[in-house]
């Protein structure tokens, strides 16, 4: 199993996330694809860190920092679907154009 | 019979974020998008990063995507045109995907194997985060208390209106 392969995996699920966060009209699932996209960006890092000669923990360090960020992320971004939906009573992204000039 | 145990896992994991990107079903999405993320944790196994494999079901199975269920319950109207979906995206995602594999099967430093290293056991993970990275860890915590109070007062009822 050669390190190519695993590449292309985490890009494919990165190009998944990207579909997700363009196409979708739902704001959620636009913060799934954001999700999908950190976890590829994990997948690189791990597989990264596996196929080092040296044994250094740095990749599997970065991956949990990643987590934890990625999870404030989340709530965050939930909260503020929360927020937008008691304003407007939408979280479709194509209805929120207040800001629109 | 590794390699099929990562076909098998690389197969649930990118059919499951496909669903979870593209189903019009609003739930049945979550929940492949839960499922896409156990298949990254197994991933994680499989390569022998075992806690992070397991960080990733805590906080993505276990807080994650429950958080996502319940928005998407508390958001939800009857009658709302949700399922638009934006077809220009797919020219843009299989854009990006054809010059990602393009770059990495143009680079020969790729195709290597795995070396053979002694497991990272989560004494040694403790050891780098409380040594080398304890600044770093002070600031992921700091930085989940404050993501914690904002989306506290995001999501706070307004009392004023």
């Amino acid at each position: 199993m050669t390190l190519s392969i695993l590449l292309m995996v985490s890009s494919a699920l990165f190009c998944i996330g990207l579909l997700a966060a363009l196409s979708r009209r739902h704001a959620i699932f636009i913060l799934i694809g954001i999700e999908m996209m950190l976890a590829a960006a994990n997948i690189n890092f791990i597989a990264f860190w596996r196929y080092n000669a040296q044994p250094q923990p740095t990749g599997v360090i970065v991956a949990i920092f990643a987590i934890a960020i990625a999870a404030a992320e989340a709530a965050v971004g939930l909260a503020l679907i929360i927020a937008i939906y008691r304003h407007y009573r939408t979280t479709n992204v194509d209805q929120l154009d207040r800001l629109k000039g | 019979m590794i390699n099929i145990a990562f076909f098998i896992i690389a197969a649930l994991t990118l059919g499951s974020a496909l669903a979870a990107a593209t189903n019009p079903k609003l739930m049945h999405a979550a929940l492949s998008f839960a499922i896409a993320f156990v298949g990254v944790s197994t991933l994680f196994f499989w390569l022998g990063a075992e806690f992070v494999g397991l960080v990733q079901i805590f906080v993505y199975i276990g807080a994650v995507a429950v958080l996502i269920v319940f928005t998407i319950l508390l958001t939800r109207r009857e009658g709302e045109q949700l399922r638009g979906f934006n077809w220009s995206g797919v020219v843009v995602a299989l854009a990006v995907f054809a010059g990602l594999v393009w770059s990495i099967l143009k680079s020969p430093s790729m195709s290597i194997l795995p070396p053979e290293v002694s497991p990272l056991t989560v004494k040694r993970i403790g050891e780098v985060l409380m040594s080398d990275y304890v600044w770093p860890l002070m600031g992921v915590g700091v930085l989940l208390t404050v993501a914690l109070l904002g989306a506290l007062i995001l999501a706070m009822e307004d009392k004023r209106e």
